[in-house]
């Protein structure tokens, strides 16, 4: 491993680097940072009295971005299965993509939950050994310890690959093929725990029914690949990186039959709901109808539909699937309906109303957008960096000076297949 | 095993009727200009000068130093310990108030279960209770305001009905016609979801069966608040606010003591007092009597002639939560 001080040296010449755009496009990250660090900053001072969280309504829009963006980690491994399982040649360069996306979510995840602590300053009360988790019971130590071993594994994954590639050397199947066949119950563990941690909540009707993970899963492999494939498009322009247009059209037809799954799953928990019609059917009603003069989230949840169900037809029908205008817009409204349905949809009203009846009507403060935008700034940060070094070491621009040299001789070969 | 007994005390029986309604109407938690308080010109002012003070400095201002950060948990404490992690406590309670305290950390007595009830038929929704309690156990007055005790106003026409229940009544007079009132706090769950969801250990269930948290451990994820199927449990959006001459001088570590802001809190049936033989406060605010409290294991205590004689019910029984904390009609 002689060569790590080169790497990072070449790692940092490649990030500094850059035409026009891409330095405002950083510019315009750093500014987004900058917002958020204010907002968390005055947050941090006068508390979550900042937010408009209240005892009635007391996890909301951070928790609600986390969930989310849990979703876009965890479809990843949408990306992984049929690369490296059924060894489906197109998908498979665009893997390492896919793990860097799930990074960049993992870190606003983390994030979201840090902002959404009311004493951030303890958070080694929960971390093993140091702390005293409340371990096996309690739902969020399962979520912190899946999310950071998807996070780590996700990194082993890239880093190992990347660096192997750099010094041209092929990567050894028995070191990688066991961590990707690892990071595919990691990765549907990571949504599948976060949705536990609501569903075990027998307080909130809402969110106790058991359907509540496989729809978390069914709506994650509709919003992770929506964002991939518009990257996917714009680094086939910006590093004429080889990306054929077949493994696109694949991850939209996979996406197609998630999405035929998610409203197949809604309808089922609509039916239920609205059918029995008991005292628990106020959260449902809450949302999709309001109650009395409470519809702040109604515009919400038929927005969500309706971006949902035109986006399941585009990406169903061949024709509108393989034009990549329609195929863009259907990317754009499945992100809008899974962020809303995961986001507004999901959190809020799990507490309205209350557990003793009232109706506090939530919606986020200008401090809760502001340290969103921050967050969403680091991890589009980290995303961009990530690519920025990943995308020339896999289109061979970015090597190291000579393989030969900076082999070490100590270092196991790796065998070539 | 001797138990011991909670004194008897005047439990103001006969004095029932039209009370008035002199305590005002709880601060609504309802905020719809999405703007919350304190604001104005001191809450920009405010955000100004933190901007430029930085996040992560704010961060951690306002927490207790080194000796906090790497102190065990609270049940892991020798006695020297305990007594360094008090006295540390009431120091600070005489830097932020400028008031001598005493912070106990009384026991659970062995043989000792507590268990309450209260009577519907007798409550008039007077808050008597909620305002006593306010008072007891240090709770922040107003911006932001916490009350443990939570009185809903119900229709006689729809009984026990949480759809047809008003948190923020406003009333010249109680009881209202038509209307019924049914208080809410911690029923101290013998399955507690909230000890369940807690994921620091922060909340857990003390041999007595009062449910406690350790606000110096907390770290104000708000699990808890999810889990609790009763909206007993309250946070701390921000810095409590309670005047030095309003403060309860005589603290329990699991009880009253003042909380910082960012941390969750709840009804502890009063434990520096009724570990020490007292009633809880609520109790003897209430002018009607409708409040009663014992020692479940012994077969002479008010709560358990109250079950024994009349009938009792649990709040969201299907729930499993076991409550000891139980509502029944005298009358």
């Amino acid at each position: 491993m002689s060569g790590i001080p080169g790497f990072l040296l070449g790692c940092g010449r490649e990030v500094t680097t850059g035409r026009r755009g891409y330095w405002l496009w950083v510019a315009f990250l750093l500014a987004s940072i900058a917002v958020g660090a204010a907002c968390y900053a005055y947050q941090a001072r006068v508390g979550l009295i900042a937010t408009n969280m209240r005892d009635d309504v007391s996890w909301a829009f951070y928790i609600g971005n986390f969930t989310f963006l849990v979703g876009v980690a965890a479809a990843a491994v949408l990306l992984v299965v049929p690369a490296y399982v059924y060894q489906w040649k197109p998908i498979k360069e665009v893997v390492v993509l896919g793990e860097l996306l799930a990074v960049s979510a993992l870190t606003m995840c983390l994030l979201f939950i840090l902002v959404d602590m009311g004493r951030p300053d303890r958070f080694l009360h929960i971390v093993p050994l140091v702390g005293t988790p409340n371990w096996p019971r309690s739902m969020l130590t399962w979520d912190a310890l899946v999310l950071n071993l998807y996070l780590l594994l996700n990194l082993a994954l890239v880093l190992y690959l990347l660096f192997k590639t750099y010094r041209g050397r092929p990567y050894s199947k028995q070191v990688f093929l066991p961590l990707v066949l690892l990071s595919i119950p990691v990765a549907i563990s990571t949504h599948t725990v976060t949705a536990f941690l609501y569903n075990g909540m027998a307080a909130r009707p809402y969110w106790n029914a058991s359907i509540l993970a496989p729809r978390f899963i069914a709506s994650a492999f509709c919003s992770g690949p929506a964002v991939m494939i518009i990257l996917f498009q714009l680094l086939r322009r910006a590093f004429r990186f080889d990306i054929k247009d077949e493994a696109i059209w694949k991850i939209a037809e996979l996406m197609a039959y998630a999405m035929f799954l998610n409203l197949f799953l809604l309808g089922a928990e609509l039916f239920k709901e609205y059918y029995s019609a008991t005292e628990h059917l106020l959260y449902t009603r809450y949302f999709w109808q309001g109650l009395g003069e409470h519809r702040a989230l109604v515009p919400y949840a038929w927005l969500s539909l309706t971006c949902s169900l035109a986006a399941f037809v585009l990406f169903l029908v061949p024709r509108t699937r393989q034009n990549f205008l329609t195929l863009n817009l259907g990317c754009l409204l499945i992100w809008a309906g899974v962020y809303v349905e995961k986001g507004m949809g999901l959190i809020i009203p799990g507490f309205t109303p209350s557990t003793l009846g009232q109706i506090y009507p939530y919606t986020p403060t200008w401090v809760e957008w502001g340290i969103a935008v921050g967050v969403f700034g680091v991890g589009f940060l980290v995303f961009t960096v990530l690519v920025k070094i990943a995308v020339p070491i896999l289109v061979g621009s970015f090597t190291a000076p000579d393989p030969a040299r900076v082999e070490s001789p100590g270092a196991t070969p790796a065998p070539m297949h | 095993m001797t138990v011991p007994r909670l004194p008897v005390l005047d439990d103001g029986v006969g004095r029932r009727g039209q009370g008035p309604a002199d305590e005002p109407a709880p601060e609504r938690a309802r905020d719809p200009g999405g703007r919350a308080p304190p604001r104005g010109q001191e809450g920009r002012r405010a955000f100004l000068q933190t901007a430029a003070a930085g996040a992560a400095l704010a961060a951690f201002s306002g927490c207790g130093g080194l000796d906090e950060f790497f102190r065990r948990h609270f049940r892991e404490l020798g006695p020297e310990e305990l007594k360094a992690v008090l006295a540390r406590i009431e120091r600070r309670n005489q830097e932020r108030f400028g008031r001598a305290t005493t912070v106990r950390a009384d026991g659970p007595r062995p043989g000792v279960e507590f268990g309450y009830g209260l009577d519907l038929s007798r409550c008039v929704g007077c808050r008597r209770c909620v305002y006593a309690c306010a008072r007891e156990n240090n709770q922040s007055r107003r911006h932001p305001q916490i009350h443990w005790i939570q009185v809903l106003e119900m229709d006689k026409d729809h009984g026990v009905d949480l759809t047809h229940a008003d948190l923020y009544y406003e009333a010249d007079a109680v009881p209202r016609p038509g209307k019924f009132y049914f208080p809410v706090q911690c029923q101290q769950c013998r399955n507690p979801p909230c000890v369940k969801a807690c994921p620091t250990r922060a909340t857990w269930q003390e041999q007595d069966g009062i449910v406690v948290v350790d606000y110096d451990w907390c770290i104000g994820c708000r699990c808890c608040m999810s889990a609790c199927p009763y909206g007993a449990r309250h946070f701390n959006w921000a810095q409590p606010t309670l005047a030095p001459e309003e403060l309860n001088p005589d603290q329990h570590y699991l009880g009253n003591r003042p909380r910082p802001k960012g941390v969750v809190e709840k009804c502890t049936f009063c434990i520096q007092r009724t570990r020490r033989g007292l009633y809880p406060a609520c109790l003897e605010a209430c002018p009607v009597g409708a409040r009663k409290f014992g020692n479940l294991l012994d077969p002479e205590s008010e709560i358990r002639k109250v079950m024994e004689t009349k009938r009792v019910f649990v709040f969201k029984e299907d729930l499993a939560t076991h409550p000891k904390f139980f509502y029944f009609y005298a009358t």
